[in-house]
């Protein structure tokens, strides 16, 4: 394998990093602290939207963020034949 | 004996039974057995085992009690001990698990070329993963004692004696085992009650979406959301608003969450869990799993926490406030109350001697006026202590025996499980990373084998000796060990593996200042090693209460993690390099061809 591809694998990976930890963040600190006061003022349900994103909306994005991961880096792992098989 | 005595019994006596028999199935014949069960964990499995060794006494018997007290400020605690798994899965796990070694400290060793960062990854993993395990040994003790009616320090040496015969004879491969049949006992006992009180509140049998449903008063739908009508309820007695509380500023808040989630990330006894599959692909799967299965009771922990805040205020507030008839007569009490006061975890004082129940916010000045024209002298519930919002629910929603006995059973189970981890990562940090790796190089593996047995029976002696002789600060501990990890573990290896210029200078300078700089602020409000009256507070030098911008001593952690990760890199700035074939290695690491069954070589 060439260091070239090496490098490109490890790009493609950081790139993934950035856009889903982008979303870990907005979705807890971002919707669930930062912005709660005003999200609050939306209503979901029978739930304030901030306090919604707080107690379940974060979590529930955090279970679908690990699985579009591994889905992605199996991906990657094909395209760039680095796979374990 | 009551019936419910006979239901406990069963129960608990039943998946103790369970637990050794599956000691006796899955004993360990070899190192890679004891310390990664052989390596060929599913994913799945391996998922739900994570789930009983992440959720602890903590998550199942205080969490929804925190919540219900602290309502919108208690999600740091459901962000935090959840967020982590997305740092786990995306930053570290993959990376680990090629790595493909025994241990965490094993890795630092590794990547650091340096038997001195093994040794102080040993020292900061023990830190972390005693004080946590000491909350773990008196939740077994507490639960014994509150329901089996067995003294205390008899339930502890029970609790000690099961996982010493599962874990010292299985280690990794006995506690994975049990951990997934402790999973399963621990989701049940937790939503079902859930489902019942849910369907009872609200006629929604999700809690989830019951949480966010139209409030059934006693039969009758009452035409508001079950949130705001916690809001006017509480708000009614002078308490805080439910949905707004915070707990300390946003910029706590945020630390606190961050602290949690590092903390998770870092915590060795999870980590070595990613260790046990057989791939790296399985690794990045197995911690999606894991975090389905801990999100089945953490998506439902706000709703136990929030309904039985409710019913509280209900049961004692059960007309007009201010009217006379308003508040419960105390001879008129439901059992569950009674049954509570008897083991002090509610205490009542009548201070105005009308025979009724007066429970409100007496620190609320414009409330305590309004009070007073009530003839109300005070709040009267002196002591609610939360625990009781999860070990009172079945009993308040009227449940039977059966689903009692069950949370008695999932509050040991939980208790057990990650009691068995924590003690696995300590055995192994001793008999692997100190004999093996430090002192005896040359030992074979099957006294490596006999080792490992040996440090997993003397951490349970000595986690054992600190459930008996609490130091006085074991209530709030567990916060802490997540601050600790943070501050040292987390930050080390994650620049092991995305920074290739990290150096051995600069991951152990990193360590210490992460850690010490937590540690001191934390000895600062608490007392140095939790001795009472050392604390050192300097509020003339503007040091006083949380004065790092109020960011409480538990959510130091995030930052001692900056701490840590700035001296780490300016360190490693000003000396050399990494040698080349530790280049090589970070390289590996990184592309998962190639990663075989973890070993100890």
């Amino acid at each position: 394998m060439t260091p070239e591809k090496r490098a490109a694998y490890w790009r493609a990976n950081l790139r993934l990093l950035v856009v889903l930890l982008t979303i870990w963040f907005v979705v807890s600190y971002g919707f669930g602290i930062i912005l709660v006061e005003p999200l609050n003022a939306i209503s979901l349900g029978g739930y304030k939207l901030g306090f919604w994103f707080a107690q379940q909306g974060s979590i529930y994005t955090f279970v679908v963020l690990i699985f579009v991961y591994a889905a992605n880096m199996n991906r990657l792992d094909k395209k760039f034949d680095v796979g374990e098989e | 004996m009551t019936s419910l005595d006979m239901w406990t019994y069963g129960v608990v006596g039943a998946t103790f039974a369970l637990y050794i028999g599956i000691a006796i199935w899955a004993r360990a014949g070899s190192t890679g057995e004891f310390y990664v069960a052989g390596g060929g964990v599913h994913p799945v499995a391996n998922g739900m085992a994570t789930g009983a060794d992440w959720m602890s006494a903590a998550s199942f018997l205080s969490m929804a009690g925190i919540i219900a007290f602290n309502g919108y400020g208690g999600s740091v605690f459901l962000m935090g001990w959840t967020g982590g798994y997305v740092l786990l899965a995306l930053l570290l796990a993959p990376y680990l698990r090629k790595f493909g070694k025994f241990t965490v400290p094993e890795f630092i060793g590794d990547r650091y070329y340096s038997q001195s960062a093994r040794i102080v990854a040993v020292i900061c993993l023990i830190l972390a993963s005693i004080t946590y395990v000491i909350g773990q040994m008196k939740g077994i003790g507490v639960a014994f004692s509150r329901f089996l009616e067995v003294p205390y320090d008899t339930g502890l040496y029970i609790g000690m004696g099961i996982v010493a015969i599962y874990a010292v004879l299985g280690g990794m491969k006995g506690i994975t085992y049990t951990q997934i049949a402790q999973y399963v006992v621990m989701i049940f006992a937790y939503t079902v009650p859930a489902v019942f009180i849910s369907l009872n509140l609200t006629g929604n049998p999700l809690p989830q979406l019951g949480l966010g449903s139209e409030y059934i008063q006693n039969g009758v739908a009452t035409g508001m959301s079950l949130l705001d009508k916690l809001d006017q309820v509480v708000t009614d007695l002078g308490f805080k608003e439910y949905t707004t509380q915070t707990m300390g500023n946003s910029l706590n808040m945020f630390a606190y969450t961050l602290s949690l989630m590092i903390g998770t990330a870092g915590l060795p006894h999870v980590i070595i869990r990613f260790f046990t599959v057989p791939k790296v692909r399985d690794a990045r799967y197995s911690a999606g799993w894991a975090l389905v299965f801990i999100a089945l009771l953490y998506t439902t922990a706000p709703a136990v926490g929030a309904m039985a805040r409710l019913n509280l205020m209900d049961t004692i507030q059960i007309g007009p406030i201010g009217s006379t008839e308003g508040n419960l007569l105390y001879d008129e009490r439901p059992d569950w109350f009674k049954k509570w006061e008897e083991t002090g975890l509610l205490q009542f004082e009548d201070k105005n001697g009308d025979g009724r129940i007066q429970y409100y916010n007496d620190a609320d000045p414009t409330f305590t006026e309004m009070a007073e024209s009530y003839g109300w002298a005070g709040n009267e519930m002196v002591k609610v202590d939360r625990d009781i919002m999860v070990l009172a629910n079945p009993e308040i929603a009227n449940l039977p025996a059966w689903v009692i006995a069950l949370v008695v059973a999932g509050g040991l189970a939980a208790a057990l499980s990650t009691a068995a981890g924590l003690l696995l990562a300590i055995s192994s940090a001793i008999s692997h990373d100190l004999l093996k790796g430090v002192m005896m190089p040359q030992i074979s593996e099957k006294n490596e084998l006999m080792a490992g047995r040996v440090s997993m029976l003397v951490a349970i002696l000595v986690a054992g000796y600190l459930g008996l002789n609490p130091p006085g600060f074991a209530a709030g501990t567990v916060a802490i060990a997540f601050g600790l990890a943070a501050a040292s573990l987390f930050p080390a290896l994650m620049m092991g593996i995305f920074a290739t210029r990290m150096n051995k200078a600069g991951a152990v300078a990193g360590m210490i200042a992460g850690i010490t700089v937590t540690l001191l602020y934390v000895f600062q409000h608490k007392g140095i090693f939790f001795i009472p009256g050392t604390a050192f507070l300097m509020p003339e030098m503007g040091m006083g209460e949380d004065w790092f911008f109020g960011i409480s001593p538990n959510a130091f952690g995030a930052v001692g993690a900056v701490v840590n990760f700035t001296v780490a890199i300016i360190v490693a700035k000003l000396t050399a390099p990494p040698p080349e074939h530790i280049q090589h290695l970070v390289e590996d690491v990184r592309i998962p061809r190639g990663a075989g069954e973890a070993t100890g070589h």
